[in-house]
């Protein structure tokens, strides 16, 4: 069965989402997401979802979903790239990901992860939302 | 005499055919008024229309008397262009419509030359022929009608796009200035723009200045808040200037709640804000000491 | 309202509600739908789809492209489940709420230009949407 890879850089975890995932294959994410933060002791995941077209109400409850368990187990999580016409369908269905911290791309994405996890929290105000 | 016109047929399909020559010179000397607009349309164009229209008409009114059948499809997608093309061209509704009405005393003509000793006959015909007439003459009014909705509606879309601009404050510092209305179409127009500038100028954050925004209701407050909210699923965070100490009260008078959207009274004070959270920070030189600037 | 082409795919699986995404995507992006129009409808479909798998325990979807007077797309997702007991509370959602645990529709109707839906208990339902250019 296919997998989405998860890839590991230092103590962050990379996700890049490119395909029109199936409902099963998310949840798989999810799960293995969640195994991977624990065996590695991560303190970060980044997941890049900027080749994804659509974002469907499952999609975005996953989001928020691996968000939420990855702060149980002390690491946050950035969603990065989403794309202009993603981000207006998303708020037209009604869906916020309150707890999910976005930024624009990769590069702003680590540097938020690298800050919070080095208590920097001043040069980002990033849109973290509770 | 009951009319059940269904069910009648017209002997237009060979009373044209007969008179061809003789309606087409009366329908366009009847033109000749106000409804030619040589400044906007040839004659030999016009010719060339009236020649095909009346084709057209002899062969759908061999079969039937219904306007809206199928035998009449060929008709009415002539006059579609036709009504779309004046619309463009700029003729009047009146002149449009015109252009189908003024056949009718020609074909009467026709008709009392051909039919004229049958008194029953010929007033059946005519009454036949008026109601096709009026109906073709019906649906190209509503075909131009609809051309100049679809015209109204583009240029009211391109009007939206003028009106919010999005301005490059600093590196990262996005401003929109609001002037007018926030109502549904104008919000989703202001958040694609927004959020395609965010992504071109890898901005990280946007203020929004409502000071131009002459109400604030729950319903605009619902407009800003999606606005902001789609900004920060991409990663930008907003900041909403121009807070009018009315719009204060009304906000919560009305019970409206921003969340923790910060809002500011001044674009200024909203822009300091925004360059601390795009990680920057002013210095103002020391006149002694040589000057640290950023 | 003219009709250009109508398409029925079944909506079974998980595989499908991807499909019917593609299809519906394929079809706006003919028609030439903007980038953003073209993602509303989608996303409605992939809720209105999964309504139908998970809810409805299985259906189908018609597609149908119109053309005339207006260009649009015209969905109609039909089961023959349980059916909605209660059609307006299933429409009503908060737009901050966001938790999605409803049957979606309120949000899928925001997508769209038109929206009906039919149901009777026992029977199956019937959502029908346009989305014009």
């Amino acid at each position: 069965m296919e997998k989405i890879p998860i890839l590991r850089m230092g103590e962050f975890l990379l996700v890049t989402i490119q395909v029109d995932m199936h409902d099963r294959l998310a949840m798989t994410l999810q799960d293995d997401l969640t195994n991977r933060i624990s065996e590695t002791g991560a303190k970060g995941v980044l997941i890049d979802i900027s080749s994804l077209e659509i974002v469907d109400s499952f999609i975005g409850r996953m989001l928020g979903n691996i968000a939420s368990m990855s702060r149980v187990l002390d690491a946050q999580t950035v969603v990065v790239g989403m794309q202009p016409a993603v981000a207006i369908t998303l708020v037209e269905l009604g869906m916020s990901l309150q707890g999910v911290r976005t930024a624009l791309n990769v590069d702003a994405g680590m540097e938020l992860l690298r800050n919070s996890v080095n208590g920097h929290e001043a040069s980002e105000y990033g849109s973290y939302f509770h | 005499m009951a009319t059940t016109l269904n069910h009648k047929t017209s002997n237009l399909g060979s009373i044209i055919p007969q008179r061809r020559d003789a309606i087409l010179s009366g329908w366009l000397r009847d033109m000749l008024g106000s409804t030619r607009r040589t400044d906007l349309m040839k004659e030999s164009e016009l010719q060339t229309q009236c020649q095909q229209f009346l084709s057209l008409l002899e062969k759908a009114t061999s079969q039937s008397t219904n306007t809206q059948s199928a035998v009449y499809e060929p008709l009415r997608e002539m006059l579609s262009d036709v009504s779309r093309t004046r619309a463009l061209q700029g003729f009047s509704a009146r002149e449009t419509a015109t252009f189908i009405f003024s056949i009718k005393q020609p074909l009467f003509t026709a008709i009392r030359e051909i039919l004229g000793k049958d008194a029953e006959t010929m007033a059946d015909e005519m009454w036949l022929t008026t109601e096709i007439v009026d109906g073709l003459g019906l649906y190209t009014t509503e075909a131009y009608l609809k051309t100049r909705e679809e015209t109204i509606r583009r240029q009211q879309e391109e009007m939206l796009e003028l009106s919010t601009p999005v301005v490059k404050l600093w590196e990262g510092i996005l401003a929109l200035p609001l002037i007018g209305t926030l109502d549904s179409a104008r919000t989703q127009v202001v958040m694609e723009s927004l959020l395609e500038a965010i992504v071109q100028t890898n901005s990280k954050v946007a203020i929004i200045d409502i000071t131009g925004v002459p109400t604030v209701d729950t319903v605009v407050a619902q407009h800003l808040l999606k606005t902001v909210t789609a900004a920060r699923l991409m990663g930008a965070d907003c900041i909403i200037s121009g807070v009018r100490p009315q719009i204060a009260q009304t906000i919560v008078h009305l019970g409206i709640n921003l969340l923790d959207i910060t809002t500011k009274a001044t674009l200024s004070d909203a822009f300091s804000i925004a360059i601390q959270r795009a990680g920057f920070k002013f210095f103002r030189p020391q006149k002694r000491e040589s000057a640290e600037e950023k | 309202m003219a009709v250009i082409s109508t398409e029925t795919l079944k909506v079974v699986s998980e595989a499908d509600i991807v499909t019917v995404r593609r299809c519906v995507r394929e079809s706006a992006a003919t028609l030439g739908f903007s980038l953003v129009d073209q993602t509303k409808v989608v996303t409605a479909a992939s809720e209105l789809a999964r309504n139908t798998l998970i809810h409805g325990q299985g259906g189908q979807m018609e597609l149908a492209t119109l053309n005339g007077p207006r260009v649009g797309i015209r969905l109609i997702f039909e089961d023959k489940g349980p059916g909605i007991p209660d059609i307006d509370l299933a429409l009503r959602d908060g737009f901050t709420t966001g938790s999605g645990l409803g049957l979606g529709l309120g949000g899928a109707k925001r997508l769209v230009n038109e929206f009906a839906v039919q149901s009777r208990v026992g029977e199956g339902t019937k959502v029908t949407v346009t989305r014009w250019k």
